[in-house]
């Protein structure tokens, strides 16, 4: 293994995904190196979504290569899927399972060896644990997003993405799930690219920003660096200025 | 094809089943409506001097062996129809769950319910009306597996209509069944119907089936011409149903739908 650049988990070259029409993303290259925690800033119709949908192999690209974990992804996805995971906001988990029966159902899926460890690690590790035998649909919201986080972390995953994790969450759990992540980044040395409108959660997770802007990418650095790009004091103001502004730079 | 995410895909719908008591009365519940209307009808028509042979074996055999059908498809559209609704379909998709491995788990969940309630049917049509569907005799079993067959096929249709087209095909998941009922000819032989629509009846295995289950039931011979255009017809059918399915999940991933289909 080379020392000063370390092994890349992420590799997006030339990717583009139009709609009939509609150039979701448009042209996108970038690397991410693993063990990094990269937020994909941008308004909404930006292309996040989509581009992490072309990463998890959901959509079909136009043209462009992705390479994950030094892997093709059209030739060997399934091999892929088995060391990353996905979680969201907009997903959810059938409900009249328990906790402990849905985790159940996806350890073996991703083939966990050890599953009865791995999910009690996890469920303490998301304070869920005393609710393993409540059925789903009795959880909150905030506890929905933590049983899909458990569930985005059963195969230990060496790549995660995460599209809006936070949103539907009060500013409290907001911050806990924040906290978590942290907890989690920390904990397994995972690399991590995810969606947020939470300037706030970006600025303080993120080791990387990507802003992206009608399908391509507008600048890529440090929250400081990319503060710096726009001369502003805030990713907030930053995001007003593009959004308002158009493409400012 | 890795067996352990199969049972894993199974054991997923088990859960959901002891939990969910109205999903286990409904199974029950259709059948025993079935055969109580029909039931009374053909003894009703008996009555009635209408002296028509086998009347009631007729009927009764028929309804037990739609009712094969029907649920095995079933089987299929409505436990996909059941990761739609809960939202699960894309964590199913981002786990190394292959989709032949997702349509083996649907075929055995398929064979589970049909075995069950024609099971439950058998017995309540002995209890009912003292009619023991066994008098078919062996040809039951081909006549079960080919109804299996086909039903897997019109689920697999089914759930890629819901792939594609969303909510509003949801209906089809019903629907589909029914709509191929007429020229099926379950209660009725294919010559009844217009001779314009017999080809689209022939060309069905289904309409073999019963064709053949009404000779077993009237002269006992082993109808061994119908069961093997069944058979034939059910080899294309399937076949054709799951290169459909890929078909759809390549358009799908193209036009961004999966993220709709999981989240609507
Ligand atoms: N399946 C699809 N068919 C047609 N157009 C699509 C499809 N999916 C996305 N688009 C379009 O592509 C663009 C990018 O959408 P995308 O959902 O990726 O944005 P986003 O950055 O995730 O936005 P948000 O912040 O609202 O979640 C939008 O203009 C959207 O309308
Ligand atoms: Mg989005």
């Amino acid at each position: 293994m080379k020392q000063d650049t370390p092994p890349l988990a992420l590799e997006v070259t030339h990717l583009t995904k139009s709609f009939n029409g509609v150039t979701a993303v448009n042209d996108i290259s970038f690397t991410v190196s693993e063990g990094e925690i990269v937020g994909l800033l941008g308004p909404n119709g930006a292309g996040k979504t989509t581009l992490i949908q072309l990463l998890l192999g959901l959509i079909t690209e136009t043209s462009g290569t992705i390479h994950i974990l030094g892997m093709d992804l059209k030739k060997d996805r399934s091999k892929i899927l088995s060391q990353v995971n996905f979680s969201s906001s907009y997903v959810s988990m059938p409900t009249s399972l328990t906790l402990w029966e849905n985790l159940n159902v996806f350890a073996k899926l991703y083939g966990i060896r050890d599953y009865k460890d791995q999910i009690n690690r996890l469920l303490t590790l998301l304070e869920i644990h005393s609710l393993k035998d409540s059925l789903t649909r009795h959880l909150s919201s905030g506890q929905l997003t933590r049983l899909s986080l458990a569930k985005a972390l059963l195969n230990t995953p060496r790549l995660l993405f995460l599209d809006e994790p936070t949103a539907s969450l009060d500013p409290d759990m907001a911050d806990k799930t924040r906290t978590l992540l942290k907890a989690i980044r920390d904990q397994y040395k995972i690399t991590l690219l995810y969606t947020s409108h939470n300037m706030k959660e970006m600025q303080e997770i993120s080791d990387r920003i990507i802003f992206l802007y009608q399908g391509k990418i507008l600048v890529s650095g440090t929250p400081a660096a990319v503060l710096d790009h726009f001369k502003e004091n805030s990713l907030e103001s930053v995001f007003l200025k593009v959004a308002r502004g158009g493409n400012a730079e | 094809m890795n067996l352990q995410r199969v049972a894993a895909m199974i054991q997923r719908h088990f859960y959901l089943y002891q939990r969910s008591p109205p999903r286990i009365m409904e199974i029950f519940f259709w059948p025993l409506m079935d055969l109580l209307v029909w039931g009374f009808i053909t003894i009703y028509l008996q009555r009635t001097q209408l002296n028509l042979p086998r009347f009631v074996l007729f009927f009764l055999g028929a309804l037990l062996l739609w009712d094969l059908l029907y649920r095995a498809q079933q089987g299929i559209s409505i436990s996909f129809l059941e990761e739609v609704w809960s939202k699960n379909l894309l964590n199913l998709f981002v786990s190394p769950l292959r989709p032949c491995e997702f349509l083996a788990a649907l075929m055995t969940i398929s064979v589970a319910k049909m075995l069950i309630a024609g099971l439950a049917s058998a017995l309540m049509a002995w209890w009912l009306y003292s009619f023991n569907v066994f008098v078919i005799g062996v040809a039951l079993i081909p006549f079960t597996l080919n109804l299996l067959v086909m039903g897997w096929s019109i689920g697999i249709i089914s759930m890629s209509a819901i792939l594609r087209a969303g909510q509003q095909a949801e209906v089809l998941a019903w629907g589909l069944g029914f709509l191929i009922q007429p020229v099926s000819a379950v209660f009725y032989p294919v010559s009844v119907l217009p001779a314009w629509i017999q080809p689209v009846a022939l060309a069905l295995p289904s309409s073999h089936i019963f064709e053949g289950m009404r000779l077993v039931l009237e002269t006992g011979i082993l109808p061994y011409d119908s069961l093997i255009k069944a058979t034939l017809l059910n080899g294309v059918i399937i076949t054709g149903a799951i290169a459909f399915f890929y078909h759809t999940l390549r358009v799908v991933k193209d036009k961004g739908l999966l993220i709709q289909r999981g989240t609507e």
